[in-house]
């Protein structure tokens, strides 16, 4: 405690007196310190950088859709430099995905998700009146901030964005020669992607140190709410492997720059003979999916946490197997690391190495099956409450299902020889980790808005945008599943080649494609009932109550109205796990942690 | 522009409304008394109904996609080992399909049926090892099957293939790709990305090959010398910028030669007949039905991936190092027309790993001809070697020791116009 209460004397903040009112605009609503504030920085970037990768995507599903029409919308966002003529120029196809999918999973997902969430809930739900250090709390959004800019910067660069997938793999991102977005656009990339790094390590750092060290009296790491956990090992994955990915970063830059030979070796390209010898393109790749791969569980982590908790407190049952859930979570979180060759069963990696990854990856189904059992368990025989964020929730282990059955296949090295790189790796992987992250992030956001801005989401509202999210989502990423079966690989600009050798493919493809990008708009279009209902809110919903779900975890046991120091006075003492809903013999259906065993009460 | 202003009223006006019926539903719940948090038994319900329908909805969309799209987006597997593929994956397909099923129908019923009802409490119920070690062990199981059946094919389908298989390479650059067929001798003659020229495109490595490349570096339009003598003319005014970059191509010229000589140096000719009755093919893969193939893939530049989405068969080539991969086309391009009632269909190699900015046009036809055919063919490209065409006054392939030949000299036919695109930047 004592390094909080020092960080709050810096400010001139004394003890935990009420009146912080006093504070600057500057220092409350931009260099903040303080976690409430800084997540909800995190929050509106995030929102922010995904509506535009959102918007991206059907800017280039327009062009899969009715390839070389002219479009207004198109030439409207693109300009004549992009869309000469309302059509979509082939390189900036490649420049909108890449950029799509970086923002999705680093911005979005990764620093949205996690930066939102660990920053709220961490300090709240443990117990403590801040992170370790706000400070670096404070940097560590500074960083995201800016790698934002610099990443949507390199939109507007002449020679356009980086081109190479999200990914970039070199050569292709190596040389400019090759694609035009490898110039100034993957120079931005690698200048914001590094700076997300540093920002991400040190926001990881503090989570780790905060939870480890700052929970209050009571809370030993089994009663703590499985949100937590998943924030704890999400931030101990990413301290471990986002190195990885700037270590990568930094070969590619100076093979780049520096004419060093990481990655190259005996190329032409462009009429010119490389002299680089004896690099390997596939050291990238290993380097890369040793971030990469954890990186799905970065995004998915905190999403399956955040749903626990919702779905617990609206069945109104305990989890069912907390400790179950602890230990898939840490050999989730423990395999992540040894799987990443299943990206590369096809890139000439040897193939014994191949069948390595095959097992450890089909390994990872099994605690990721027991995480959907124990969700149907608790949701059996419970008294379910159908808050918007508990529909999300409960769509997330649908998508959690959905998705993870085509893993199974993709990780099966014999079937992936015939998928890989298809559209079916394009639906596999937005369902089990675009959806399911994305609807945990909705559930986390009508969940916990209460306790962010004191106010409540419109409901129905809630409703309107979780059907129309959910139906979209399905209605765009389930037939892409058969566009990839029909052998249509992913990163194609136009399916028009089809033409020329099997016309049914191509009718088949381009029907499916029609009926992607229309849900894919509706979807889209969806999200505007979404903004409207949390800016509305933020100013104009109804004042909430200080416990709104009857819920069990220490957040709700703070004030509405914020505070720094989280709880005016002594900080709660903890005496049971977070999960005593309807516990028999209790007279309420909830029992906060903050409640003493009465007597002769077992805890569970 | 109009268009543009009256959509941004359009939802201006939207928002608008959309503000006014919130705010009429949030004083008239504020009316009857009703807060925001708690849910009422009506929405409850109709959420919970609406989950089921969405279940049924679900589970028809993909019987009806399956039905409907399935697998006749490629047709069967025209390779034996694709067979092989086909029949793993349908069996695992059947696997998750039904856990998907099962699963998720669980998940969308349990979400009906428990929904709040006045009155019911809800089941405290926080675990039960032996549930939990059963949803851990058959899972395992189910797994240990998978597992097992899939790389029993995988290794199969990756282990290096006989002597019986003819041999043949495919070349990869943006965007498009080249075949090499291994001649009489069935061996694929050595390539140097050094030697990569109009009359070698793929960089074959023979002693006259050499040296037509050595010469190039040397005397050719953009070569060592022409810059050197730019570079030292008192008349040419070069700018600052261009001359250090003449100076860097001179110097990474100086390097590649210097390799150059060396090769020269360790060259053993004897190799020189596997090259020499090597033919390139272009545009068009003609296979021979029933034949097991290995091919070796390479790469001029970037990545490029080797996709044949009709045998099941998909390999990534690589600037630098030679990747592999083996199948046999089981049923001739002909036979699949039939099945597929489509005169037009052909098979097809597809790059399938992002190259640039036309990555999606770089394919190349597949042509799988009967036997018959087939030697037809290969009986007139075996006329058409690579020393046929383009060093026909080569020392023969077959000598052993060939008559030693002054450096300098070049083969005649070898000295074409320099490759005129190297170096153009200057
Ligand atoms: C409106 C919703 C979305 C649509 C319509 C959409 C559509 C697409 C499509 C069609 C592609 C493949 C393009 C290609 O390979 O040629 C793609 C790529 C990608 N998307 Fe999405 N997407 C959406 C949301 C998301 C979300 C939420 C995520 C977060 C994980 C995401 C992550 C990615 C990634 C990582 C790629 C790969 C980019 C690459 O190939 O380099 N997308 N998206
Ligand atoms: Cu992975
Ligand atoms: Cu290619």
């Amino acid at each position: 405690m004592a390094s909080v209460a020092h960080e709050e004397d810096l400010h001139g903040h004394g003890h935990h007196n009420h009146d912080h009112h006093e504070e600057g605009f500057v220092s409350k609503y931009i260099f903040s310190h303080d976690h409430k504030m800084i997540g909800k920085q995190f929050l509106i970037t995030a929102v922010f950088m995904g509506i535009i990768a959102m918007l991206l995507s059907i800017l280039f599903r327009i062009q899969l859709a009715w390839p070389g029409e002219s479009s207004d919308t198109l030439s409207f966002f693109l300009g004549e430099q992009w869309a000469p003529g309302g059509v979509l120029k082939e390189d900036m196809y490649l420049g909108l995905v890449t950029i799509h999918g970086t923002i999705m999973v680093f911005f979005l997902l990764t620093g949205g998700l996690s930066g939102t969430f660990s920053n709220i809930l961490i300090p709240l739900q443990l117990g403590a009146r801040d992170m370790a250090s706000g400070f670096l709390n404070m940097l560590s959004y500074w960083f995201f901030a800016i790698s934002s800019v610099t990443m949507l910067l390199s939109l507007f660069v002449e020679s356009g964005p980086a081109m190479a997938g999200w990914t970039i793999y070199p050569p292709l991102s190596a040389l400019p020669q090759a694609v035009s977005g490898s110039g100034l656009g993957m120079t931005l990339w690698l200048i914001s992607m590094t700076i997300f790094i540093a920002g991400s390590l040190i926001g990881s750092l503090n989570y780790i140190v905060t939870v480890i060290n700052l929970r209050t009296k009571g809370m030993t790491m089994t009663r703590m709410p499985l949100t937590i956990w998943t924030f704890f090992v999400t931030a101990i994955l990413g301290v471990l492997s986002f190195p990885v990915l700037l270590s990568a970063a930094l070969l590619l830059t100076m093979d780049r720059l520096a004419g060093t030979s990481f990655y190259l070796s005996d190329i032409i390209v462009g009429g010119e003979m490389l002299t680089n010898h004896g690099g390997s393109p596939l050291l990238y790749q290993h380097l890369f999916w040793f971030l990469g791969h954890p990186e799905v569980y970065i995004v998915l982590l905190p999403a399956l946490g955040l749903s626990s908790e919702v779905i617990s407190t609206n069945s109104r049952k305990p989890i069912f197997g907390y400790r179950a859930m602890i230990g898939s979570i840490l050999a989730i979180g423990f395999l992540s690391f040894i799987v990443w060759g299943h990206h590369m069963f096809i890139t000439g990696m040897n193939p014994f190495l191949g069948s390595v990854f095959v097992f450890t990856t089909l390994l990872i189904a099994i605690p990721s099956a027991v995480k959907v059992f124990n969700y149907l368990a608790t949701l059996w025989r419970g008294s379910l409450i159908f808050t918007p964020a508990m529909l999300f929730a409960i769509s997330l282990v649908s998508t959690f299902i959905t998705g993870g059955v085509t893993g199974i296949i993709l990780a099966d090295s014999a079937l992936d020889i015939a998928i890989h790189d298809t559209y079916f790796v394009v639906a596999h992987f937005h369902i089990v980790m675009g959806m399911s992250a994305v609807f945990g992030m909705f559930a986390g956001v009508y969940h916990w808005f209460p306790k962010m801005y004191g106010r409540m989401m419109n409901t129905r509202l809630g409703y309107v945008h979780f059907w129309i999210t959910l139906v979209g989502a399905y209605g765009v990423f389930f037939p892409m599943h058969f566009v990839g079966l029909a052998g249509a690989p992913r990163r194609y600009y136009d399916f028009s080649v089809y033409k020329d050798f099997n016309i049914d493919s191509f009718e088949m493809i381009m029907d499916l494609n029609v009926i992607v990008t229309i849900f894919a708009i509706l979807a889209a279009l969806g999200q505007a009932l979404f903004l409207f209902n949390f800016f509305y809110s933020i100013y104009r919903g109804p004042k909430a109550v200080q416990n709104p779900w009857n819920s069990n975890t220490l957040e709700w046991t703070t004030p509405v109205e914020h505070m720094h120091g989280n709880w005016p006075g002594e900080l709660p003492t903890v005496h049971r796990w977070p999960y005593d809903y309807s516990k028999p013999g209790a007279e309420t259906d909830f029992i906060p942690q903050n409640v003493p065993l009465a007597e002769g009460e077992e805890e569970h | 522009m109009e268009s543009k202003l009256i959509i941004l009223l359009v939802v201006i006006i939207a928002a608008v409304a959309i503000a006014q019926l919130v705010r009429v539903y949030e004083l008239s719940s504020k009316l009857r008394g009703k807060n925001e948090h708690e849910i009422n038994q009506k929405d409850n319900n109709f959420n919970a109904l609406l989950l089921l329908i969405f279940m049924f909805l679900q589970f028809f969309g993909f019987i009806y996609l399956m039905l409907v799209y399935g697998w006749t987006g490629r047709g069967e597997a025209a390779s034996i080992q694709g067979k092989e593929t086909d029949w793993l994956l349908s069996l695992n397909f059947i696997i998750v399909s039904t856990m998907f099923f099962f699963t998720n129908a669980l998940l969308f019923y349990f979400s009906y049926k428990y929904v709040r009802k006045p009155g019911v409490k809800a089941f405290y119920y926080p675990h039960n090892n032996k549930l939990e070690m059963f949803w851990t062990v058959v899972p395992a199981c189910i797994l240990a099957v998978i597992i097992i059946l899939g790389l029993k094919s995988w290794n199969e389908i990756t282990s290096v293939s006989g002597s019986d298989a003819k041999v043949v390479e495919l070349y990869s650059k943006q965007f498009d790709w080249t075949a090499r067929y291994a001649g009489k001798n069935n061996r694929l003659g050595k390539f140097d990305y050094k030697l990569t020229s109009d009359n070698n495109e793929l960089g074959l490595v023979t002693k006259n090959t050499i040296d037509t490349a050595i010469f190039h570096m040397l005397k050719g339009v953009t070569g060592i010398e022409s810059i050197q003598t730019k570079l030292n003319d008192p008349s040419i005014i070069l700018s600052d910028s261009v001359r250090i970059s003449l100076e860097k191509k001179l110097s990474s010229k100086e390097r590649l030669i210097r390799l150059m000589y060396q090769m020269k140096e360790n060259h053993d000719t004897k190799v020189d007949g596997d090259a020499w009755d090597d033919f390139i093919q272009k545009d068009t893969l003609y296979l021979c039905v029933n034949q097991l193939y290995e091919f070796k893939f390479r790469s001029r530049d970037v990545l490029h991936s080797a996709y044949f989405p009709h045998f099941r068969a998909q390999m990534n080539t690589v600037p630098g190092l030679t990747t592999r991969f083996k199948f046999t086309p089981d049923i001739t391009t002909n036979e699949m027309k039939i099945k597929m009632k489509n005169e037009n269909f052909n098979y097809i190699l597809m790059c399938n790993k992002i190259c640039g900015a036309s990555h999606y046009k770089m394919n190349m036809k597949v042509i799988v001809l009967s036997k018959a055919d087939y030697i037809k063919w290969e009986a007139k490209k075996m006329k058409e070697t690579f020393k046929d065409k383009y060093f026909p006054a080569a020392a023969p392939a077959k000598s052993p020791n060939p008559v030693p030949v002054d450096s300098t000299a070049v083969d005649s036919s070898a000295v074409l116009p320099e490759k005129k695109d190297s170096n153009k930047k200057v």
